[in-house]
């Protein structure tokens, strides 16, 4: 019987014979050992196939690009609003030193301070790729939570010296500060994250900050006696935001 | 309810700000490439996002790989499958192509181990290759259209929904894209949503002809042709069944 011609047992040991083929082969190689000794000669050893898969075994051994470690937890479209609570914390602290009569401008804005960012956690207008993030499977609240601690893990530690460097204590605006972001994210269940933070904004300048300034006094709300109030507010926006969580596993439309 | 179809939707009525843009719709999609086929306003994007699942339908059943989507975990399991492409795509400039559709394969829950050879595999399929390392916002609108489509395949989708993904691409790229549609389409539903007519009759093995949110017409790219006669409007024998089962449906 005539033995398989070399360019059969190549094809066969590169694994590109048609099914026919392979019966062939393999019928004949079953009782001829020569061909199955020429066989071995052919088949691809070992090192050859590493050498062959080194390019998949560095992409496999690339690491994570840093930027998108950093996306896991600060949503990139928080960046440019992040940025500006920074310079506008940087005029208020101007404004302080200079020595008016008027209370703290920073003391003032602190409350307000990580809304922005919080903001561009979950909002179609803030967020260019909200679409194509809220159909994923981390979307949720676990998702706009880790961004939200993102928000507060990078403004409090600037907030905390720009506050001592003004005379402006923690004490006073810390807690506001936690029931605002707390209750950007219950309102935002309701009318959409971007809407509530700019409601919430807008009510806390013109009702106390403008007040504030008019009267050259510290408002009320956030004499350190407020605490309780400020952590209900907290308490309760908290609990709300949860029990709703399930928006924010779907499109916020346009709002 | 027989659940071996991968999408299912029975009464399925969606609304777009007040208005119900979807208003009844009913299908059955398995494997293959279905070309969602209307005028603009019809209800096809509104459509996609609900089986995206990125929109809560206002009533009606909706099945997604046989899950009702009831509740947060089915939710997340079926969207672990999903790849969708938006309408409007929208991306951060300041990443990389690789970088991008790293952060999607984070998002979509892709194995850690598994992330970089599925960036790699999905930038390739898009013919994206030579620029992976390139900043979103040096690219062409065709190649972002492609970075979209990259996201979109990334996780390898039982369900792949894309939502005019031809907008932008040359007639090069547009080949390649169809090519890319049939391959992907031998093991998943591909639902591909155009208001051109001539998408349709290159690519897809099905057509769903939709209307002030409805269904008018399901069925082969052969049966709509001959749902058109000479007298009606169109250049070829598609675009005249297309404009003759808008006309028979709009109201007198």
């Amino acid at each position: 019987m005539s033995h398989v011609p070399f360019d059969h047992l190549q094809r066969y040991a590169d694994n590109v014979t048609t099914d026919v083929e392979t019966a062939v082969i393999e019928a004949h190689l079953a009782g001829c050992a020569d061909c199955r000794s020429a066989l071995g000669a052919v088949a691809p050893r070992v090192e050859d196939l590493w050498v062959a898969m080194a390019p998949a075994l560095a992409i496999a051994r690339r690491r994570p690009s840093p930027l998108v470690r950093a996306a896991a937890w600060a949503s990139p479209a928080m960046v440019p609003w992040v940025l500006m609570t920074f310079a506008v914390a940087a005029l208020a602290v101007v404004t302080d030193l200079l020595g008016t009569e008027l209370p703290s401008l920073v003391l003032l804005l602190a409350p307000i301070a990580p809304v922005a960012g919080v903001a561009a956690a979950w909002s179609s207008g803030m967020d260019p790729a909200h679409e194509i993030v809220a159909c994923t499977p981390r979307a949720g609240l676990y998702l706009v939570l880790r961004r939200t601690v993102a928000v507060l893990g990078v403004v409090l530690p600037v907030l905390l010296p720009l506050g001592w460097l003004v005379g402006a204590s923690p004490a006073r605006w810390l807690l506001p500060c936690l029931a605002f972001t707390a209750t950007t994210l219950a309102l935002g269940t309701l009318v959409g994250v971007r809407r509530a933070a700019l409601g919430l904004v807008s009510v806390w300048v013109l009702l106390v900050v403008g007040p504030s300034l008019v009267t050259a006094t510290v408002p009320a709300l956030l004499s350190p006696a407020m605490a309780v109030l400020w952590l209900a507010a907290a308490a309760v926006a908290s609990v709300l935001a949860v029990a709703r969580a399930s928006l924010f596993t779907r499109l916020t439309g346009d709002r | 309810m027989d659940n071996s179809a991968h999408v299912r939707a029975a009464g399925l009525r969606v609304r777009a700000g007040r208005r119900m843009a979807v208003d009844g719709v009913d299908l059955v999609l398995g494997i293959g490439v279905h070309g969602v086929l209307g005028p603009n306003g019809a209800g096809k994007t509104t459509l996609m996002r609900a089986l995206a699942t990125v929109l809560r339908p206002a009533s009606g059943d909706l099945r997604v790989l046989g899950s009702t989507l009831a509740d947060g975990e089915s939710l997340r399991r079926v969207r672990e499958r999903i790849g969708y492409l938006p309408q409007k795509f929208g991306y951060y400039p300041r990443f990389t192509v690789r970088e991008f559709v790293e952060y999607m394969a984070w998002l979509k829950q892709v194995p850690a181990k598994d992330i970089p050879a599925a960036v790699d595999r999905a930038v390739h399929r898009v013919g994206l290759s030579d620029r992976a390392d390139d900043r979103m916002r040096t690219l062409s609108g065709g190649m972002v259209r492609r970075v979209g489509i990259a996201q979109a395949v990334v996780n390898d989708p039982a369900v792949l929904l894309l939502d005019e993904p031809t907008v932008g691409l040359d007639p090069a790229e547009r080949m390649r894209f169809r090519t890319l549609l049939r391959e992907l389409a031998r093991t998943s539903c591909v639902v591909v949503s155009t208001h051109l007519v001539e998408d349709v009759a290159a690519g897809c093995d099905e057509v769903l002809l939709v209307d002030r949110g409805r269904v008018l017409f399901q069925g082969g790219t052969d049966e709509l042709a001959a749902a058109g006669a000479t007298s009606d409007v169109g250049d070829s024998p598609l675009e005249r069944g297309y404009s003759a089962l808008l006309e028979q449906a709009a109201p007198r």
